[in-house]
Order: structure tokens, then sequence, then C-alpha cells
């Protein structure tokens, strides 16, 4: 069953369509992050779930319960449905415990002391209750609004880029403990971010948005791997595309000789394909007959990209440093380019 | 049926036509045929030395101003000397005085029989006036002179806020570019002021046009005196609507032009160290050339101008202190409280919208309501006596209709016509005061409150409302000190035999009996600073 089903969303702000007949769900305790350039309509879509959005036309279910539909317009605050911030959104005039308890005033007293300590434990900050946002750190903060939307007990759990504003280290620490944590309590989760990274360490599966639309969505391995657009592939990683002509239904013709593919494939025979070849999936040799030359060396550590100049086009390699032999390439030397055998990914000419 | 959802739509509407409505009434009861003629013969005669004079002391006042500001906000936000903490807060206190105090005061210091020309004549052996020449204050000079000192501490606190949020970096990098200090403050720092320069002399301009004590104390007829004696001496609302939609056209475009001004507003931001890290210390003759400016232009517009009213008072206390001052100082108390309260309850009303349903629509009740804090007491009083006075006539015809007798004139004739005037002069200071902290209240503060559970209304009272708390106390109080202070509304307006301290002030004023106007004038002046030093202190810890 599906916790959230969003069919044939669409969204008009000042005659900008914003979100344009989106269809997304969301199975039981599934993580999906909605990943996309700024102004790509991510943020709408969570607001349009929270029921923060007007000017909608379309369905969301929550639960199978219709939110949203022509002439049905539920508001936020009987949706039942957590929404995590970029800003944290503590209230500045309440300290810890008030915020957490927000939501909790139907409650006895004592019922409320109770869930409190019990979601403040989980976040690992039992003993800071009376402490105010202020002087909490960012980190800190964003798990004080964690443990506020757990408190209420939602049916999901919306996320609005809420790492965005912690450095490095604490934001994967982070990522780590609030994932394991919604895993823990089965629940669902949408996630907006503009960074790959931490979709892919806090997702099940990706949501590619580009105007309004969902491009693309599976597990952040299919869509680096099998993009269906040049817009996926270049958004998920770094690319290299040639053309290609299909010789038969393993190998391709191209500039850089015969490819052999380790798939069928299922364009027919003679049609011209661009084809997208992973910085991982090429292989660069010295050879001083060599029909390319090194233009840029990037070290990283691990690896290097090697940037290439082959028959006047540009190539970037990854290398990795395994056995050293990322120190013996210069700029300018001549190299021999070959390409590895795998599931080749070519998409229409356009 | 009216529903919820409609009412809070319905509400800041209705709140915002009726503070406009006086403003339509006053332009379309101008375009009326004049029956009197008294326009016409307005105009033959002496209209056009009105408009002169209302044009002169603008231009005069907002250069005076300007000469008397821009030095010592700039002085206070980027150099260092002795006493500036001092003077920084203290540049604010002329606001605290009524300019036709500082009138009356000046007249009596300077005129014939003052100590100043008293003790020339001893000096100098002079018997009477034809033996030597002393200038005279009770000219249109005089006028320019008095307001600009009242009215320079506008200006000086924009501009010394701009030079504040300016980047210290720039003025920096201007040195090391080759520029002496002078020549970088001339080529960047006072550039980049120039939206708060034009907003602080548009403000004083309006205030200007505006002001209807000193010119009347002065004798130096202008618009608004020509408004306040038409309505009075001639009873022609129609001609006083005419002159009063003439300041309008004049308000037009003083606004106009200072909206072009705010136009690149946003290109001045700041960042990196401000002045207040790099303010330079001043030594030798620039210290004391600082020093000697700063405190006379202090000395001039507050100190001495209290100093003359607290010897006048403790000299005539007995005599000042009677039952109709206690009877007058709360009759402005209860006045202003009222007025506070109900702009304080419009302005949450129409920003609430703003803040509930966002939008042009909501923007433009913001915007409506604050229109009338622009317009001169004069104007306001004319403008809210029109539809009111219709309002009163309406009833009576309408209760005589119905067999009873008549009321008289319930709505104009009443404080309500007072509280309207003051509640459409006013109202946009609270509006703004409350928008501005509802600002910085971060949105997702309210979506946050939403989705875990609360309604709207919910969200205001738990949320909202605890956090401007703050603005809502300075909302109230800026408005209690202006409508304290009010004159020319206060008199224009006020049922017969009601007296507010200004009024009874004022009366005073132009009796010339500075000695028995002299305590009136301190409670206002004690009434306005301890509210004043109170928002300060807020505003302070605000930010």
């Amino acid at each position: 069953m599906s916790t959230l089903i969003v069919n044939k969303l669409s969204c008009f702000y000042q005659d900008n369509q914003v979100l344009n007949s989106l269809d997304l769900a969301l199975d039981n305790n599934e993580i999906v992050c909605l990943l996309g350039e700024s102004g790509c309509g991510k943020t709408t879509l969570l607001r349009a779930i929270a029921g923060l959005q007007v000017d909608l036309s379309g369905e969301i279910r929550i639960n199978a319960k219709t939110v949203n539909d022509t002439g049905i317009n539920i508001p936020p605050e009987e949706r039942k449905v957590g929404l995590i911030f970029q800003d944290y959104a503590l209230f500045p005039h309440l300290n810890v415990f008030d915020n957490v308890a927000f939501s909790l005033q139907k409650l006895s007293r004592k019922a409320q002391r109770q869930l409190v300590t019990e979601v403040l434990t989980l976040v690992q900050l039992k003993d800071y209750a009376d402490r105010f946002p202020h002087q909490l750190s960012g980190g800190q903060q964003q798990r004080i609004a964690i443990a506020r939307a757990l408190a209420y007990q939602p049916e999901l759990m919306l996320l609005d880029e809420p790492f965005s504003n912690l450095d490095h280290h604490v934001r994967f620490q982070l990522i780590d403990e609030i994932r394991l944590l919604l895993k823990a309590h089965s629940m669902s989760a949408l996630f907006v971010t503009h960074s790959k990274e931490e979709g892919f360490a806090f997702a099940d599966r990706i949501a590619l948005m580009q105007a309004g639309k969902i491009v693309q969505i599976d597990t952040a391995q299919t869509l680096y791997s099998h993009p269906n657009s040049i817009y996926v592939a270049d958004f998920m990683g770094l690319s290299n595309y040639i053309r290609v002509t299909v010789r038969d239904k393993y190998s391709y013709q191209s500039e850089l000789g015969l490819l052999n593919c380790n798939a069928i494939i299922e364009h027919p025979i003679n049609t011209h394909l661009t084809l997208l070849l992973r910085p991982e999936q090429l292989a660069v040799e010295v050879d001083p007959r060599g029909k390319g030359s090194i233009t840029k060396v990037d070290f990283l550590g691990a690896y290097q990209h090697v940037s290439i100049v082959y028959l006047s086009k540009h190539y970037i390699v990854k290398q990795s440093n395994h056995d050293g032999n990322c120190m013996q390439l210069k700029v300018g030397d001549k190299v021999s380019l070959t390409v590895l055998s795998h599931h080749f990914v070519a998409f229409p000419i356009e | 049926m009216i529903s919820r959802v409609n009412l809070y739509k319905l509400l800041p509407w209705a709140v915002t036509c009726l503070l406009i409505a006086p403003i339509l009434a006053l332009i379309l009861s101008a375009f009326q045929i004049d029956d009197s003629g008294s326009f016409q013969h307005l105009i033959d005669t002496v209209l056009w030395d009105y408009s002169l004079n209302t044009l002169l002391m603008i231009l005069g006042v907002i250069t005076l101003s300007f000469i008397f500001a821009l030095p010592v906000a700039w002085f206070v936000a980027c150099c260092e000397f002795p006493g500036r903490s001092i003077l920084q807060w203290a540049l604010m206190l002329p606001l605290a005085l009524p300019p036709y105090i500082v009138a009356i005061v000046y007249t009596d210091l300077l005129d014939f029989s003052g100590p100043v020309q008293h003790f020339l004549r001893a000096l100098m052996g002079w018997q009477q006036s034809s033996d030597y020449y002393f200038p005279d204050i009770r000219t249109i000079s005089g006028a320019i002179i008095v307001l600009s000192l009242s009215l320079f501490p506008y200006l000086y606190l924009l501009l010394r806020g701009a030079f504040l949020g300016q980047s210290g970096g720039l003025f920096q990098a201007a040195r090391t570019l080759g520029l002496s200090p002078t020549r970088a403050f001339f080529r960047v720092s006072l550039p980049l002021s120039r939206t708060a320069m034009a907003v602080g002399l548009s403000l004083i301009a309006m205030e200007t046009l505006g002001d209807f004590a000193t010119v009347h104390y002065f004798a130096v007829s202008t618009l608004t005196t020509a408004v306040y004696n038409t309505w009075l001496e001639l009873g022609s609302l129609t001609t006083a609507a005419k002159i009063s939609s003439l300041m309008l056209l004049v308000l037009v475009i003083l606004i106009s032009l200072e909206n072009y001004s705010r136009r690149r507003q946003k290109l001045y931001q700041r960042s990196g160290a401000t002045h207040t890290e790099l303010r330079f210390v001043l030594r030798g003759w620039r210290k004391w050339g600082v020093l000697t400016f700063s405190w006379g232009l202090l000395f001039f517009a507050f100190i001495l101008p209290l100093a003359v009213l607290f010897y006048y008072a403790s000299i005539y206390f007995s005599q000042s202190l009677n039952l109709s001052l206690w009877k007058y100082t709360l009759n402005s108390v209860w006045l202003a409280m009222i007025v506070a309260s109900l702009a304080l309850l419009i302005a949450l009303i129409v920003n609430f919208y703003q803040r509930l349903s966002p939008g042009v629509l909501a923007k433009a009740t913001i915007r409506l309501s604050s229109l009338g804090y622009a317009l001169p007491g004069t104007v306001v009083a004319i403008a809210v006596l029109i539809p009111l006075s219709s309002l009163d006539l309406w009833f009576n015809r309408q209760l005589i209709e119905y067999g009873y007798s008549r009321v008289g004139l319930l709505f104009s004739g009443t404080l309500f016509v007072l509280v309207a005037g003051y509640l459409v002069r006013f109202s946009a200071i609270a509006v703004g005061s409350i928008d501005s902290s509802l600002a910085q209240v971060s949105p997702s503060l309210d979506s946050a409150s939403r989705t875990l559970g609360q309604s709207a209304a919910q969200t205001i009272r738990r949320v909202n409302l605890p956090l401007i708390s703050k603005g809502m106390l300075s909302a109230f109080i800026l408005v209690f000190i202006e409508a304290m202070k009010e004159l020319p509304t206060a008199l224009l307006l006020r049922p017969f035999n009601f007296e507010t301290l200004a009024t009874y002030a004022y009366q005073f004023v132009s009796d010339e009996m500075i000695e028995y106007a002299a305590l009136p004038a301190l409670l206002i002046v004690l009434m306005g600073l301890v509210p004043f030093i109170v928002v300060s202190r807020l505003m302070e810890k605000a930010s």
C-alpha cells in the first residue's frame, strides 16, 4: 500500500507552471528524495502535500485519505504530516520542552512530559529540555525539530533541505541518525535536496525533477548507470558523449573504434545514437603514437580526473590510484584511449 | 451568511476603506462647485503668495536641516571623539520638542524686550530699536530656522543608520586608492547614503508642509494656515477642501520623488567590516571643531529651549499648576491611549491579512491604510469632517423623518471625529511597526505550527503574537507619542470646550504667554520622552 499518492498535480504561480501534471507514489516505510535544480518545483510539491500551497489542481492522497482534489483542500493542521525546514523553524519564544510539546496541548501535563522525554531521548537530547533554541547548535536544533515532528506522530514526514545549513561532518552524521530513526519508526518520508550526495545517503529512491515534473524515479544506482535522458545523466555525474552507429546486436561503431556491449542492443542496425561514457568507463595509457594528448590532470586523492583531447574532442577519464599510476601522467603526454566493455546507455540523437 | 473565512478578508478591507474614505471625500469635494466664491477670491488675492511661502519654507527647511544633520550623522557614525555615545542618542531629543514651543522660546529670547537685545543695549548704550539693527525672528527665515532645529533629527537618524550600515571596507578601499578622508566621504559614503537622504529630506518636507503652529505663530501665511483660516474663520468646508487638495498635489510629488530615489535601494547591501569597527579617532582642531558643532546644535535645538521652559515653569509653577492642567493632561493621555489601542488593532488586522493570504490585495490594504500619515494634520481634519458632517446631516434628517428629535452633531461634533482624524493620520505608524516586526518572524514558523495541528487562529495566538509582542508595544507607544503631541488636527476637530495638553499650551503660545505655556509644554516633552526612551531600549534589545 502507498503512504502517499500524487496524481496529475499542477500548480500555477503568477502565470508560471511550477508543477506540471506530476505523479508520485511513496510506499510504506519508504524514503524518497526529490532531487533537482533550484526552481524545479521540489519545495512547491512538498508544500502542496503539507497543505501550505494554494492554486493546485490534481489529487493528493495520504494513507488513502484524499487531502487535495477538485473542491477538496484539507487544511494543513488536519493532514498529520511532519514538516522539517532548512531554518529548523523552532519557536524562539519557547524552550525545547515547549517546542516539542507544541502539538500536545490536548494531553495531560504528565502525558506530555512522558512523550517529550521519549522523543528527546530518541534524538539524544534528553538533557536539553530547558534550553532555548538559540542556545543550541544547528545540528541540535534540527534534531529538536525532528523530535517535535515525531511527537506529533505524523503519518508522513516531509523534509525541506533539512541539512543544507549544517557543515559537512555534522550533516552526514545527522543524515545517518535520522534515516535510522525514520526506519525504526517505519515512517515514510519525502526529502527535498539539491545535493545528490545527501540523496544517495538518505533515500531509498531518488526522484529527479525538472521543470515541475519527475523525469526519472529509481534507486541512486540505476539513476547513475541507467539514466533515461541526457539531463539525468548529466545531473547524476560527469559524462562523456560520443556519436555511435549500431553495428549489430552486441556492438557499436565509433571514432574510438568498435565498442562491445555486454547486453543486447535494442536499437535497429545502422541507427545513429549518442552514447554515454562515464569517466570510469574509459581507460587511458601513455602511448607515444596515441591520437590523444593530456590537457589537464586534477589529482583528487583516491583517484584523478584526466582531461584529454582525442581527435579534437574533449574527454574526461577517471583513473584510480590503487597502484600509484596517478603519478605518471603529465600535461602534454601523448595517450591512447580505450572504452571498457559494459552495459552501454545510448540516447537518440536530438 | 458570512463565514469565518470571509470575515478575515472582509475586516481588513472594511478598516482600510474607512481610513481612506475621508481622503477620497476630500478629493471629490475639491471638484465641487464653490457657491460662496471664496476660493476664487483666494486665487485672486493671496493664494499664490501662500503657495510661494509654502514652497520657500520647504526648500529652506530641507536645506538647513541637511546642513545640520549631515555633519553630525557622519561624526557620530564614523568618528571617535569624547562624548560620542551620548550625542548619538541626545541628537534625537529635539524631536520631543514641538516646534511652536521652540518658536516662542526664541521669540522670547530674541525680541526687543528679551534678554539678548537687553544685554546688547546695556553693553552698547543704545536706547531704542531705531538705534541699531537686529534681525527679526518673526519672519519666514525665523520659521525656517526654528523648524530646521526641530526636524533635522529625522534626517540625522536616517543618515546615521545609512552610514552605520555601509561597509567600512568601501571607505578604506577608497583611502587606499588615494583619496583623503574628506574626499572618500564625498565620493563613496555620501553617494551610498543617497536613498536615506532622499527619504529623510522628503519626510522633513512633508512635516514642513504640514506644520501649522510655527508658521501661524510667526504670522507666515502658508497653505496650512489658509486651510485653518478658511474653515474656522470663513466656515467654508469646500474652500478648505480645495486648498487641502492643492497640498495633496504637493505631497504626491514629494512621495513620487521619494519612491523614485528608493528604486535602487537594494544595491546598497552591507558586507564586510562596518564603520563601527573602523571609526577613526579625531584629534586636535578636528576634535574641537566636531565637539563645538555637535554640542552647539544640541544646545540650540534642545538644551536652551528646555532650560528656558524650566525657568518659566519654576517661576510660574504655582500659577500654572491648576485643576484644568490636570484635566487636560488626562484628556490627552486618554485620547492618546484610545487612539493607540485602535491603531494597534487596525495594524494587526491588516498585517495578519497580509500574513495569511499574501498577495497584491493584502499589500494594497497595508499601503492604503498608511496613506494618511503623509497628510498634514489640517488636511486630515478637513478630510474627516467632510464625510462625518454629511453623515450627521443624514442621520438627523432620518431621525426627524421617523418622528424623533434631532441629536445634533453626533459624529462630527464629538470625540468621535477627533479619534477618527487621529486614526487616519497615525494608523500608518502602527501598521509599519507591526509590518516590520512581523517580517522578522520566519514564515516557516507559521508552516511548522500549521503542520503540527494548529489552525491559522491558533498559530497567530501561540506563535505570531508572542513573537511580535515588543513590536506591538512599540507600535502602541509610537502612536501614543504622536497623538500626545498632535496639534493642528486637535485644533480643528476638538469638540466644544475640549482641550488637550497641546491645544492648551498652544493657546498660551498664541497669546504670547510663555510663562503659562512652559509647564504644559514641559509635560508634553516629558510624555514624549519617557515612552521614547522605553521604545529605544526595546529596539536596542531586539537587534
